[in-house]
């Protein structure tokens, strides 16, 4: 998909997710609209995937994980949008009886989704296991992850980065959503990430940055990312964005990275995105 | 009446789960081991030298193990997982709540070294509340076996079972008293001796010493029913309440709290369909310490006498 189409695609999701959240006064639109050039890219031009006819083994497909879970309005606006199921269904997001659930659950079978995720820090370690079993299949495709980087305080993401590292899953291609913030506040502040870059490095990764909201510089990157397996080396992204993009008053702060508009926010919110595929 | 059980030998649990995964990795080519450092311990090493490319050592880092072996099955792997049953569970127990049990991975979660029998390493390693966790968990399938042959056994069975799976065994050298092609079934108890004044339920190293004290009862002129329940969950009521329906009583034993075991898995049963008078035996709300096994098992009162003491109390309470 050319990158014009996919402005368009990025558009509608945002819609989605501030319309998702503000229909339930709840869930995570911040970080949601902070990824949805990230998750638009990835779904419509990088990975290798069968939203038609969605299978839990992935076999022959490049493979996705959502470590930081709480954004899941902007995932399934995605694979809505993408094909793995009905737009429609977005409007049952955090009901009861919903396959949508709060956080990504495959509790309820929702197409392309292969593990929970919500309790952060998990889902490195899930993508090496199945990168692991994807070496052993002999499948040379490629598992993606994604984390916040507030998530990085969780210990398990450094034992995973160390065996990451230890047993060169150079087939692994983790995405940092480098924003900045967190519930309580600026990283900075509730606990300092330090020189992030040289941490990866130092645990043996091969460390490449881009501008989140730069849809060419993100095709380039990964493009990049995957020319690189071979070297035996891990591959992280640190993916500068900004929480709330697109929405004027969410951006610049933490405050709404689990709030949800009202409804004169939420008009507000509209009036900045355009309708382009046609609200659920 | 008479209680007589052939005893084969002697030897840990831990090896007939070393031997069993050695054996699935010649007939099983998605089976995949997994330890935490502790290879020697787990008896993994056959699988480690002959499977080489299918073993994976992660190092002291049971969370990610956790999440490697729920990301190994997507594809069709069938990891195990190897460590000591404190690391196993209460350590990583979000790991396994979120990335195994809720998200439906077929992980098998071994783990050796579990309760008092430890022995001298004390409290930090003995692990007494890990069956009360798992069962907890939606999904979660757990397995006690009692011996080597029985542990085996059940690591060949839980291969071919869907879904995650907690198989729980031990560190020291016990008797094999099951036979070593018996059928084993997950969820289908064993009755090791029928007897019609009392009932005795119990899981892992406690069926040894249930034995003992039917024997020992035996001498009294005491007809102990013996159960070895080996699972867990999912519990055979139908095996608990056809025996309570001879017996009218019952005593459960287990090397575990008394908290979240096998003998408030039974209460329940009991208590919704035919309460019974029932004693437990088990740890009581405390930490273990440093000892041999014997010494322990003694002390915190999950001992054959223990056994004996809870039957003839509990065969007083009935009508």
């Amino acid at each position: 998909m050319e990158i014009k189409e996919m402005e368009r695609y990025a558009s509608q999701t945002r819609r989605d997710i501030v319309r998702m959240v503000a229909a339930v006064s709840s869930g995570h639109p911040g970080g949601s609209l902070g990824c949805t050039d990230f998750f638009t890219v990835l779904y419509h031009r990088i990975l290798k995937h069968n939203p038609s006819n969605f299978s839990m083994d992935g076999i022959g497909e490049d493979l996705f994980f959502l470590s930081n879970g709480h954004i899941s309005p902007v995932w399934y606006s995605t694979l809505a949008r993408a094909g793995y199921f009905p737009a429609s269904e977005l409007a049952t997001f955090r009901k009861l009886n919903s396959r949508l659930q709060g956080h990504p659950s495959i509790d309820h079978h929702l197409p392309g989704i292969r593990a929970a995720s919500g309790s952060l820090g998990q889902g490195l370690s899930m993508a090496i296991g199945a990168a692991e079993t994807k070496k052993l299949n002999n499948d040379d495709n490629f598992v993606f992850t994604l984390h916040g980087d507030g998530e990085l305080q969780e210990g398990q993401i450094w034992e995973a980065a160390m065996y990451a590292a230890g047993h060169k899953m150079d087939n692994l291609i983790a995405t940092i959503d480098y924003n900045g913030r967190q519930i309580d506040g600026d990283v900075e502040d509730v606990l300092s990430l330090g020189n992030l870059k040289q941490k990866w490095q130092a645990f043996g990764w091969e460390v490449l940055e881009v501008d989140g909201h730069d849809m060419q510089a993100l095709i380039d990157i990964f493009d990049k990312a995957k020319s690189l397996r071979g070297n035996g080396k891990p591959i992280v992204i640190l993916m500068k964005t900004e929480m709330g993009q697109g929405v004027d008053y969410m951006m610049g702060t933490h405050k709404w990275h689990g709030s949800a508009p009202n409804a004169e926010q939420l008009e507000s919110a509209l009036n900045q995105l355009e309708e382009t595929l046609g609200d659920y | 009446m008479e209680k007589h059980i052939e005893v084969t030998g002697e030897k840990d649990t831990r090896s007939g789960f070393g031997e069993g995964l050695h054996e699935l990795g010649k007939e099983n080519k998605n089976v995949v081991g997994l330890c935490a450092d502790l290879t020697g311990s787990l008896k993994m090493n056959a699988f480690q030298d002959d499977f080489p490319d299918r073993f994976f050592q992660v190092g002291i880092a049971e969370a990610n193990m956790m999440g490697i072996a729920a990301g190994m099955t997507i594809g069709g792997k069938i990891p195990f997982t190897g460590t000591f049953a404190n690391f196993s569970t209460g350590r990583v127990y979000d790991q396994i709540r979120q990335s195994i049990a809720y998200s439906q991975k077929n992980v098998k979660i071994c783990a050796s070294h579990a309760g008092l029998t430890l022995g001298e390493d004390g409290a930090t390693h003995q692990i007494l509340e890990d069956i009360g966790m798992m069962k907890m968990l939606p999904n979660m399938t757990v397995i006690v076996p009692a011996d080597f042959n029985q542990t085996k056994l059940a690591t060949k069975a839980i291969a071919t079972h869907e879904g995650p799976v907690y198989l729980r065994f031990g560190r020291p050298k016990v008797p094999i008293f099951t036979e070593a092609n018996a059928d084993f079934k997950i969820g289908k108890a064993d009755v090791v001796f029928k007897g019609k004044d009392v009932s005795i339920i119990a899981c892992g190293h406690l069926v040894w010493k249930a034995i003992e004290a039917a024997q020992e009862l035996s001498k009294e002129g005491i007809d102990a029913e013996v159960i070895n329940m080996h699972t867990i969950k999912p519990l055979d009521e139908k095996a608990i309440l056809d025996t309570i329906a001879k017996t009218g009583c019952v005593v459960t034993a287990e090397e575990h709290m008394l908290n979240g075991g096998l003998g408030d898995s039974v209460a329940q049963v009991l208590s919704r369909n035919n309460p019974t008078p029932h004693e437990y035996v088990g740890v009581n709300d405390t930490f273990g310490e440093s000892g041999t096994p014997d010494e322990l098992m003694t002390k915190y009162n999950i001992d054959t006498t223990d056994i004996i003491k809870a039957t003839k109390k509990v065969m007083s309470r009935k009508a």
